[in-house]
């Protein structure tokens, strides 16, 4: 029975899987990188004093929080180019899409995060004669930041799990390379344990950092 | 230098601070004392702006702390401020917290901030220890850098909020003493939050005594702890003076 299994299969198509990967990890990390910042903004806006910033912050939450990251992915994919007039590609309007999504989880993040600062951080940067801007950028966010840095990568991993629902827009992702392996030459269960494993090892080992970092953060 | 009149704040329904009016003038060292609650934090936060008020008004070096138009960034940066609990920036060494507003609120450039910086800590006893976290300082040494952190901005007063209050008993005089030589030695004008009744003694032109957000007495310091005065005032010295 073990004899009909092939793995060789994924030597010879490693280059076309690590380009996969590749991608799979270049949108991990540029999304990650937008949605943090469009995240920590969402956060300061929730947080202000100005009833309209806190709403635009609420609704954003709330409205990507009670959407599927698929239905969100498909949309771009159709909506941005009616937007922008242009032909856009996948790889843009799903960065989009996750940029825009991750945001509402990050900000969320962020925000127990700023509110984990006690008020007199602040007073300390206003008394010096800071302002607000100034405040955030120099006291408040670097202790926020560094507070959560553990939920923020462990959040980043999910994000990275997430990617692999880019194939219904046509990219090839890690998932999706396996996934046209497999269907081409007919070797499904080889690579679906090989996209298993490596996702496996990937996230447990970022998870074992986190842990790591908890760790030493406690100590 | 520091002027307030009429000043009422309230929380919601609280009536925090009734009817407040005080001043201090230049080169002054005033002492507020009075008992956990009264509105001492909250009253020397109206005065630079941290806590907004509802009536009256507070001017400092006559610029109007609550007037809309008041640039407050700039007008705190020429108020000192020491809390309670140091909030030193703990992402940052002693060099850094003392650095930082030099840089980006004076504009001066790294190399005069640094300068600057070593001879504040020279000065309140901390030479060579500008590279230490504030979690590797002791609670003086912490409260110590603060006040050299708050000067760094060259103030035209300072304001303290109970700067000995979290202290270990055995520290509290290292961070008295530096006071006492800025009220001494430079004439700083002061407004202190204190119990260290010691202190008031001997530094203070006045002490005030507030309780439950009005100020019962304001008398010139041989006064206060001579001549009689309120029950209130009264009853909370003996209190404080048998610790
Ligand atoms: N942000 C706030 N919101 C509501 N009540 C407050 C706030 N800050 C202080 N208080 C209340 O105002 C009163 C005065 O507080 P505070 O100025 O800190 O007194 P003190 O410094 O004399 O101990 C207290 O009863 C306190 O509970
Ligand atoms: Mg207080």
């Amino acid at each position: 029975m073990l004899a009909a299994f092939d793995f060789g299969v994924i030597g010879r198509n490693l280059p076309y899987l690590w380009e996969g990967m590749q991608l799979s990890l270049l949108l991990t990390g540029l999304s990650a990188f937008g949605s943090i910042v469009l995240g920590t903004i969402l956060a300061l806006m929730r947080l202000s004093g100005i009833k309209l910033f806190q709403w635009i912050g609420a609704v954003w939450v709330n409205f990507f929080r009670s959407l599927p990251l698929l239905l969100v992915i498909f949309w771009f994919y159709f909506l941005v180019p009616v937007v922008v007039q242009q032909q856009v590609d996948a790889f843009q309007s799903a960065l989009i899409g996750f940029v825009l999504f991750e945001a509402a989880y990050y900000c969320e993040i962020m925000r127990s995060g700023i509110l984990s600062i006690s008020r007199g951080q602040a007073w300390a940067g206003y008394a010096l004669g800071l302002r607000y801007s100034q405040t955030m950028r120099y006291i408040v966010l670097p202790q926020a930041f560094r507070n959560m840095l553990p939920i923020l990568l462990t959040q980043t991993i999910i994000l990275f799990q997430d990617t692999s629902l880019v194939f219904v827009v046509g990219l090839a992702d890690f998932m999706t390379s396996a996934v046209n392996v497999a269907q081409r030459d007919s070797r499904l269960i080889e690579l679906y344990v090989f996209a298993a494993f490596v996702y496996l090892v990937m996230c447990y080992f970022g998870s074992l950092y986190v842990k790591h970092l908890q760790q030493k953060m406690h100590r | 230098m520091i002027d307030i009149q009429n000043v009422n704040k309230w929380f919601d329904d609280f009536h925090v601070l009734k009817n407040i009016s005080m001043s201090v003038a230049k080169g002054e060292v005033i002492v507020v004392c009075g008992p956990s609650g009264s509105g001492k934090s909250t009253l020397i936060k109206c005065v630079n702006g941290l806590e907004p008020f509802q009536k009256g008004t507070i001017t400092v070096n006559d610029v109007s702390v609550g007037a809309k138009d008041t640039n407050l960034p700039e007008l705190r940066s020429h108020i000192g401020m020491v809390f309670q609990n140091f909030e030193l920036f703990p992402h940052m060494t002693a060099m850094q917290n003392i650095c930082l507003s030099q840089l980006k609120v004076l504009g001066r450039s790294q190399s005069e901030a640094q300068d600057r910086t070593n001879t504040l800590l020279d000065r309140v006893g901390l030479e060579g220890l500008g590279f230490k976290y504030s979690s590797e300082l002791s609670g003086g040494q912490q409260q110590r850098v603060a006040i050299a952190r708050a000067l760094a901005m060259d103030p035209f007063a300072m304001l303290f909020d109970e700067p000995t209050s979290a202290l270990d008993p055995e520290m509290i005089n290292e961070v008295l003493e530096v006071m006492q030589e800025l009220a001494r030695d430079d004439g700083m004008t002061m407004m202190v939050v204190t119990h260290e009744m010691g202190f008031a003694r001997r530094v203070a032109d006045r002490v005030i005594f507030m309780d439950e957000g009005e100020i019962v007495e304001d008398a010139n310091t041989d006064d206060f702890f001579g001549t009689p005065r309120s029950d209130r005032a009264q009853l909370f010295l003996s209190k404080i003076l048998q610790h």
